[in-house]
């Protein structure tokens, strides 16, 4: 299916879960001071492993950056 | 003496922006010379590329994390944002930013208080950056934002402020802390802030962007405490002419 991580139009398996689209945009969903969103609704951590994805979701995973 | 938003105690009267420094050591250099105990951060789209972590910087600076819902231009995008910072650095405070303009860096009234009340609503302590009309920083503490965050001038720009009777009204009107924050350009905008009764001063870039940042950061340290304290000292009255300090009387005749 296709899904739009961080902006970025990937192929990805059928049924991935929030956890894998966070580890597939190259942070591990355990590090600290993450979070996603699917479709402009924030996924709290503890249900990215059992929330599935669907075909055309946007995931935006973001991290604090230095910003006044 | 101390003071406080929502039920912290805060020493320091400078909140630091962690925005355009050029590296981490330069930023934890200038929180420590800041004194400040609170800074802010953004939130955006993780960088699997970038080194360190800015929340171990922050962390081993002792200093409580502000996230801010900057880039944002609705309340419903500053929403999201600020549930995603909840999320990821396990805080409901929020600097609250919604722009209407990219040039300008202006807040969107409309929906600067659209976010605030949905926001307080959700529970968050909301800190709005926010034109600097008086009005609206009442309509924004009636919904319950724990303080008011005036402009002195557009982000970045370095120009002061460019309204002081603005932030004397909204001073003389407001039950919540008052933050002067952005447009601070050097050390005196600071302190005229503070003299004028801002509760705090919030900067990034004067310091940021300085030749010398951490020197900078001293000097917006000692800026806020020196106007806080001439504030609370109490100021003589502007006169439009002289008024001796040494006595009339007893002056020598002497040709």
């Amino acid at each position: 299916m296709t899904l739009w991580l961080n902006g970025e139009e990937r192929e990805l398996p059928e049924g991935m879960t929030v956890a894998a689209a966070v580890a597939a945009v190259g942070v591990s969903p355990e590090g600290r001071g993450i979070a996603a969103a699917v479709d402009g609704e924030v996924v709290p951590r503890d249900r990215w492993s059992e929330t599935a994805l669907a075909d055309g979701q946007r995931v935006e995973v973001v991290q604090a950056v230095q910003g006044g | 003496m101390s003071w406080r938003i929502a039920d912290r105690d805060l020493e320091s009267r400078l909140i630091l922006g962690t925005g355009g420094f050029r590296t981490h050591d330069a930023l934890a250099a200038a929180v420590e010379e800041s004194g400040a105990e609170i800074a802010t951060v953004a939130m955006r789209r993780v960088d699997a590329g970038t080194p360190g972590s800015l929340l171990d910087v922050l962390t081993e600076a002792g200093v409580m994390i502000l996230p801010n819902t900057a880039g944002c231009f609705t309340a419903r995008d500053a929403v999201t944002t600020a549930r995603l910072a909840r999320e990821a650095l396990e805080t409901e405070w929020v600097k609250l930013e919604v722009i209407g303009d990219d040039k300008t860096l202006l807040p969107d009234a409309v929906e600067l208080v659209a976010a605030a009340e949905q926001l307080v609503a959700d529970g968050f302590v909301v800190l709005p950056y926010t034109n600097d009309d008086p009005i609206l920083a009442r309509r924004l503490e009636d919904v319950g934002c724990a303080a008011v965050m005036p402009l002195g001038s557009p982000i970045g720009s370095g120009m002061g402020i460019l309204n002081p009777y603005n932030l004397r009204l909204i001073r003389e009107q407001a039950g919540v802390p008052v933050i002067l924050d952005a447009g601070i350009g050097t050390a005196s905008d600071a302190a005229l802030a503070m003299e004028a009764g801002a509760d705090g001063v919030l900067l990034a870039s004067a310091v940021s962007r300085a030749a010398d940042p951490a020197r900078m950061a001293r000097a917006m340290r000692m800026a806020v405490e020196a106007g806080r304290t001439a504030f609370e000292a109490g100021r003589i009255p502007r006169r439009l002419y002289a008024d001796a300090s040494s006595p009339m009387e007893g002056v020598p005749e002497l040709s």
